[in-house]
């Protein structure tokens, strides 16, 4: 199946419509466990999106030497040479990183997110169509974790990247830093997202009722004059 | 909706089911609590000062402006006449502690509304206890000033003490069972006098607004379950009784397990749900890491309703072969 999309259409679905966390639910491990603050977050969406990007590619050009029957075994070792990539770099250039993120790098391996975009686009697509869709995805698991650590962070610890951003008489809330806090984050998230999207659904189906209307009686003005 | 089985003239029903109504209207039944509740907001101003008044008054506030604020932008009818969010303001500021920080009062209401309730649709839909919600959040949220208890006016002069509860499991000091009664102890706002508590509760008991099944089952579980231990090791297990009269057990069995929405339907139901409340209590008092654990039992329970409710479904036509 060839997607139909423009080239710039393929890297901006993943940031809004296709977002894999808020959209897709994918990932969720990572999204919920290491947004205690917004550096974590990037740092994790960063390696992330780097085995996307690397691994899209190079699966996306070996597509149609791997036979099907043995292809989520490949898959996996080809993510998983990146994620070994990823976690040695950390622990030699950014070690209180890597310290801090703990298993959840090495844990890449597993994420839904990059398995499920072999199996539902690299596997069928070119080579800069895959290495874009696997950007795009890359930048929306950044943003959504991003915003969730931020989030997370100025009302479970006062700051924001590090900088004390919340005055001194807020009182932190302990539950935000706590695993409590990231189901609540998200799904919160989430609700006001839907609600966005479902906003803007109505006000297109609006728009073409609207249009349809003034067309129809356009029509009936005509014919009866 | 059809009216005319509201014309007692009338013998034969004309309407589509349910035939069977209840005495009151959701709007009546509300204020009939707010009347029981009553007892235990003059005990908190008794016992522990005037700011509680103020800690009552953010609470109700917040609540019935979180309720009309999501109403508001869900385009929603403002539905505050039937009081449900002036309740859940009353209740979650009483199981509160002393001197509690108004803004986190605030967020608590907050909470209680926005997450607890609204956001599964409003009233009638909230799968959990709205005011418990909102405790559980302020205690993950601020753990240190929700377990910051100070004593009652009348009791020895000290600023801040030991709960009954958290003074005989952590300390081994058992309290006199008259000063529990009386609500003499630390504690929150509203839990520490069983006679105020017992008073609104047995009320609403009374003039059938809630439903006694629950209240009961929940004590003779506690009877159970604790004597069991208690007889065990006296030493070590606090008697039953004192089970009832200490911490927020007659409030949680009385005002939280017995909220309509989050309760069994039906008889059998309200057993099981009562005796569930009752196990896990004991459980958490006994072995738990917190002394106290009425509020966690009930959300626990309020999480099994929908499928006690499904397996007690009382048959319609006949019995069973």
């Amino acid at each position: 199946m060839k997607s139909k999309l423009g080239f710039v259409k393929e890297y901006t679905k993943g940031l809004w419509e296709n977002n894999p966390v808020f959209k897709q639910v994918l990932g969720m491990c990572p999204t919920l466990a290491v947004t205690v603050s917004a550096i974590n977050g990037i740092a994790m969406a960063l390696a992330t999106t780097f085995v996307l990007v690397f691994s899209s590619i190079i699966i996306s050009s070996v597509r149609k030497l791997i036979p099907s029957q043995v292809r989520i075994a490949s898959y996996i070792l080809i993510i998983a040479t990146f994620v070994t990539i990823v976690d040695l770099v950390m622990k030699a250039q950014f070690p209180d990183l890597s310290k801090s993120l703990g298993p959840y790098i090495p844990l890449i391996v597993v994420n839904c997110l990059i398995l499920g975009r072999q199996e539902a686009f690299s596997s069928k697509n070119g080579v800069l169509r895959s290495a874009l869709d696997a950007l795009g995805m890359g930048t929306g698991f950044l943003i959504a974790l991003f915003m969730l650590g931020g989030i997370r962070e100025i009302l479970g610890s006062r700051t924001l990247l590090g900088f004390q951003i919340m005055p001194d008489f807020y009182e932190p809330w302990l539950v935000m830093i706590l695993p409590a806090g990231a189901f609540l984050t998200l799904g919160l998230m989430m609700a006001y997202f839907n609600s966005i999207a479902i906003n803007m659904k109505k006000k297109e189906t609006d728009k073409i009722i609207e249009q349809y209307k003034k067309s129809k009686a356009a029509k009936t003005i005509e014919a009866g004059a | 909706m059809n009216t005319i089985t509201a014309n007692p003239s009338y013998k034969l029903e004309l309407a589509a089911s349910p035939h069977v109504h209840s005495r009151w209207s959701t709007k009546q039944a509300m204020w009939l609590v707010l009347a029981a509740i009553l007892p235990m907001v003059i005990s908190a101003v008794v016992f522990f000062g005037l700011y509680q008044l103020l800690i009552i008054i953010v609470s109700v506030g917040f609540c019935v402006g979180t309720e009309a604020a999501v109403k508001a932008v869900r385009k929603r009818k403002i539905s505050i006449g039937d009081g449900s969010a002036v309740i859940t303001g009353l209740l979650l500021a009483l199981i509160l502690p002393p001197n509690f920080s108004l803004s986190s009062t605030a967020i608590g209401a907050i909470v209680s509304i926005g997450i607890g309730k609204e956001i599964f649709g409003g009233l009638g839909y909230n799968i959990f206890n709205p005011a418990l919600v909102g405790r559980a959040f302020l205690q993950a949220a601020f753990p240190v000033p929700m377990t910051t208890w100070s004593q009652p006016n009348y009791a020895v002069d000290s600023i801040s003490s030991a709960t009954p509860l958290s003074a005989i499991k952590f300390d081994k000091v058992s309290t006199e069972l008259s000063n529990l009664f009386l609500g003499n102890v630390g504690g929150s706002l509203g839990e520490t006098s069983a006679i105020a508590v017992l008073l609104g509760g047995i009320f609403l008991i009374v003039i059938g607004v809630v439903n006694w099944r629950v209240p009961v089952s929940m004590t003779l579980g506690v009877i159970i379950f604790g004597g069991i231990f208690w007889l065990l090791d006296p030493a070590i297990y606090p008697n039953p009784l004192f089970h009832i009269f200490a911490g927020g057990f007659l409030v949680g069995a009385l005002f939280m397990a017995t909220d309509w929405v989050t309760s069994p339907l039906y008889g059998k139901g309200m057993w099981i749900f009562g005796a569930g409340i009752a196990l896990v209590l004991v459980l958490i008092r006994l072995f738990g890491g917190l002394p106290e654990g009425v509020m966690y039992s009930i959300l626990f329970m309020n999480a099994f309703v929908p499928l006690i409710n499904r397996y007690t479904k009382p048959r319609i036509f006949g019995k069973e072969k």
